[in-house]
């Protein structure tokens, strides 16, 4: 394990389901390399936006099947690493959030020990300085009093907590790489904005690099670093996050012509028009 | 990504499996095929399809494929151990084993079948009933459920037909009265599930009757888990069937109805064993072809699957 | 004046655990406008939208539509005048119908006849040819049920359409596809349209006036053109309005709940 390794390479990542008909590529041949910095994956549903983010920490369903030429983090192949080892990595070193907090926090289990639990997993410290720590955490993901919220249960908050104290869980531990999966889409966009800020905030303090998995061409335009834009398990294009107004790809145009705009005038939107050379015209990022 | 390379061209196939069918029936029946592609696939289930079939043709050609009337008596040829004569042997009044059981197919379907026709029924207007109306409908429909559930099957059924008299009808009567309560509770659950789906909501909103929501949206969607649960359900009908005509409740003699052979042959059990093992084994037979058949049914009819 | 809501107010539960939904909201919709509805989730704004339809019967105020003064129940002939689409295509449309039946469904209830024709043409309307009539749900995209459920809303003809959500399940490009398609069938049928929406952009683009709710409140009506201008009065809209504009650190300090 070097530290001068990018954080995470990717190449020529293909995620793949049997059907009855034969094998149907979901993910066909992704590849980027990923800094201490926001990456954007933005598509449509059916893009492979999330296969790619949980491809990563070999999260695909069974009976999907992942290969690479190289997916590697900070250096260690991930395709190699043994199961134990990655489990090691799974929060550990990697984190993932997903969109809907309520099936990934155990019904039964206070949230705070959730939490606690999340660091004692990987610390091996005591009972009380997991607690003091899971508090710190909550406070960190700013819940107003993580006293009382570390006792609810996960039905007992909204929405918008229940996202903020997932991604306590999984920041706990320090992680190097955060995979979010629409980590905001159901959340109202005040709400959405103020979580947007937690995970800014924890990228630029604790120099986390960030895979924002995101259908919302606004939101990873003005939140993240650097954007791919996914199409049928391509990536079509890739550009800097400020630059995205001046994409040239056909689709990312039509994408963004297609978003109604709140200081344009009523009308018909441009409708895209899908061209079956998207399909096979790739572009490596 | 609809490259069908496994599957040879075939008009009718290509009709069938086509995404845009151009009439109502072509609709159904292509959902009908695709429904037997996938229950194809389970070859237990195809094996439990076929034994249910067997019994089918076996009860519907008895007159034709049985040897020798099943109340034909020889008191010179009791007892007799399987032989080409006499295939499965015969029984204590000398009669043909094997004859009587291909009669007793047609006492078994009848069973099965009213029990199918009634119980499942009932169940499951009681069910959707109290779970689209809730409130103190429900309440009422689900403590009579309850009550009919506390009491043991085998049990009240022995009492229905002790009130009622022996006799095959009786005993489908009284099965049928005490299979009830469980099809009204999945019912109910599968209501209770879709009640306030946005469909549901959408079609009261065309101002459709409760009526009219209950029977053609409601219903639909628990057809699929009470038809896989009768299914199973039936070898357990079909032993208790078995049970009460062991017990004298059931078909009188001298009807061949299986329970009442295997009752008949107990006293010889351990000397001319083919007296009871053989209707035992055609009990066995075709009540695991019902549970085979319910459990490929329910990998096809789920609606998870969709 | 279409709809005219006058002091609604809708509470759920009983006793000590009632929740208050809807707290006084009184608005009006005049004959052929486009409504947007607008608020974060529990503002109460499906809450009206579901009293109006008729779905909700627990309601106190009062609601007309039409001129004609609703009751908790409702005559047959008022899923005529009105009709509602709902947010997720996925779930609006039973799984084992076709669309075939889903369109003859209503026609049967209210005893239109003719009912091919009818079928045909409002399948054209919506812009699905003759070829998806007898699919089912399974077999269409999110955005061609969409389709289907409005279909399923313009069978009866109404003048009134109410829409929870309609494009918010759906891709942006087949969100442009669907508001399009309401636009051109309001112009077409001279339709009244009320929008629920915590989109503001998809008001913008479709509708003519607003209203923003917050826990149950009207907060502020207005008009697009205000809305346009970024022209608000009341600082839960001013911050709804900035929290549209994308992501901004320095913007996400500034929140806070209005009660």
């Amino acid at each position: 394990m070097t530290d001068d390794a990018p954080l995470l390479e990717v190449s020529n990542l293909r995620v793949a389901f049997p059907t009855r008909t034969g094998m149907a590529e979901a993910v066909r041949g992704v590849s980027f390399t990923l800094g201490r910095e926001k990456l954007g994956i933005v598509g449509e549903s059916g893009s492979g936006k999330s296969m790619t983010g949980r491809s990563i920490l070999r999260l695909v369903p069974p009976p999907g099947r992942v290969s690479a030429d190289r997916l590697a983090f900070r250096g260690e192949d991930l395709l190699a690493a043994s199961p134990r080892r990655l489990r090691d990595i799974r929060g550990r070193r990697i984190a993932m959030v997903m969109q809907d907090p309520k099936y990934s926090l155990n019904p039964v289990m206070t949230v705070g020990r959730q939490i606690a639990e999340a660091y004692r997993v990987h610390s091996h410290a005591g009972a009380a300085e997991a607690k003091r720590r899971a508090l710190e955490m909550l406070a960190a993901v700013r819940i107003r009093d993580p006293e009382r919220v570390y006792d609810r249960y996960p039905h007992e908050v909204s929405g918008g907590m229940g996202q903020r104290i997932m991604i306590a869980m999984m920041l706990i531990p320090g992680p190097d790489l955060l995979i979010a999966d629409e980590p905001t889409s159901a959340l109202d966009v005040t709400v959405q904005m103020q979580v947007l800020a937690i995970l800014d905030d924890l990228c630029s303090q604790r120099g986390m690099g960030m895979i924002f998995v995101s259908h919302d061409l606004n939101l990873v335009a003005s939140f993240c670093d650097r954007i791919l834009i996914m199409y049928a398990g391509r990536v079509v294009e890739s550009c800097r996050a400020s630059e995205l107004h001046t994409a040239t790809h056909p689709y990312t145009r039509g994408l963004l012509a297609s978003l109604p705009r709140i200081g344009e005038p009523p009308g018909d939107l441009p409708v895209l028009s899908r061209d079956p050379a998207w399909l096979t015209a790739g572009l490596e990022a | 990504m609809t490259a069908r390379s496994d599957i040879p061209p075939a008009g009718w196939r290509d009709w069938l499996t086509t995404d845009t069918p151009q009439s109502r029936t072509q609709a159904r029946l292509g959902r009908a095929w695709a429904g037997w592609t996938a229950f194809r696939r389970n070859r237990l289930a195809v094996a439990g399809l076929l034994i249910v079939l067997a019994l089918v043709v076996v009860a519907a050609l008895a007159p034709v494929l049985a040897p020798y009337h099943p109340y034909a008596q020889d008191l010179n040829g009791r007892l007799l151990p399987p032989s080409l004569a006499h295939w499965l042997g015969t029984d204590a009044f000398g009669r043909d084993i094997l004859s009587r059981l291909i009669h007793g197919a047609r006492l078994t379907l009848m069973i099965v079948a009213l029990v199918a026709a009634t119980a499942p029924l009932a169940g499951l207007a009681i069910g959707t009933a109290a779970g689209y109306f809730g409130g103190w409908v429900d309440t009422v429909l689900m403590r009579i459920t309850d009550i009919a559930l506390a009491f043991p099957k085998l049990i009240l059924a022995l009492a229905f037909v002790a009130a009622l008299g022996p006799g095959i009808e009786n005993a489908v009567i009284a099965i049928a009265i005490t299979s009830w309560p469980p099809y009204a509770r999945i019912a109910r659950a599968e209501t209770l599930t879709v009640r306030h789906a946005d469909f549901i909501s959408a079609a009261r909103l065309q101002g459709a009757s409760s009526l009219r929501i209950i029977l053609g949206h409601i219903m639909p969607l628990c057809v699929a888990s009470l038809i896989v649960r009768t299914t199973l359900d039936m070898a357990g009908v079909i032993l208790t069937a078995a049970g009460l005509g062991f017990l004298g409740l059931g078909a009188q003699p001298p009807l061949p109805e299986w329970g009442a052979m295997i009752a008949n042959g107990r006293q010889y059990v351990l000397e001319q064993w083919w007296v009871a093992a053989m209707p035992g084994l055609a009990i066995f037979i075709v009540s695991l072809g019902f549970n085979l058949l319910g459990d490929g049914l329910r990998d096809v009819l789920d609606p998870k699957g969709d | 004046m279409m709809i005219d809501i006058q002091d609604l107010q809708i509470r759920f539960g009983q006793g000590a655990d009632a929740v208050t939904a809807v707290d006084g909201v009184t608005l009006s919709v005049r004959e052929g406008e486009s409504f947007g509805l607008v608020g974060e989730s529990g503002s109460g704004k499906s809450t009206v939208l579901r009293a109006v339809s008729g779905l909700n019967d627990e309601w106190t105020g009062r609601i007309a539509v039409a001129g004609t003064e609703q009751g908790a129940k409702r005559p047959r002939g008022f899923y005529k005048l009105c009709q509602m689409v709902f947010q997720d295509p996925y779930g609006s449309l039973h799984p084992r119908h076709t669309v075939d039946r889903i369109l003859a469904e209503p026609i049967a209830i209210h005893g239109l006849g003719d009912a091919d024709a009818r079928i045909v043409r409002v399948l054209r309307d919506v812009g699905l040819g003759p070829a998806f009539r007898f699919r089912y749900p399974h077999q269409l995209s999110g955005g061609q049920r969409q389709r289907v459920a409005i279909a399923r809303a313009l069978v009866l003809e109404p003048r009134v359409l109410l829409l929870d959500e309609p494009t918010s399940a759906l891709d942006v490009s087949v969100q442009a596809e669907i508001l399009n398609l309401l636009r051109r069938l309001r112009a077409e049928h001279g339709l009244t349209l009320v929008l629920v929406t915590h989109n503001l952009a998809v008001v913008a683009n479709l509708c003519d006036r607003l209203a923003v709710m917050n826990r149950g409140r009207l907060v502020e009506e207005m008009t697009v053109e205000e809305l346009r201008r970024g022209a608000a009065r009341e600082p839960y809209t001013l911050q709804l309005l900035r929290a549209s504009q994308g992501y901004d650190r320095a913007t996400a300090e500034s929140f806070r709940d209005y009660a």
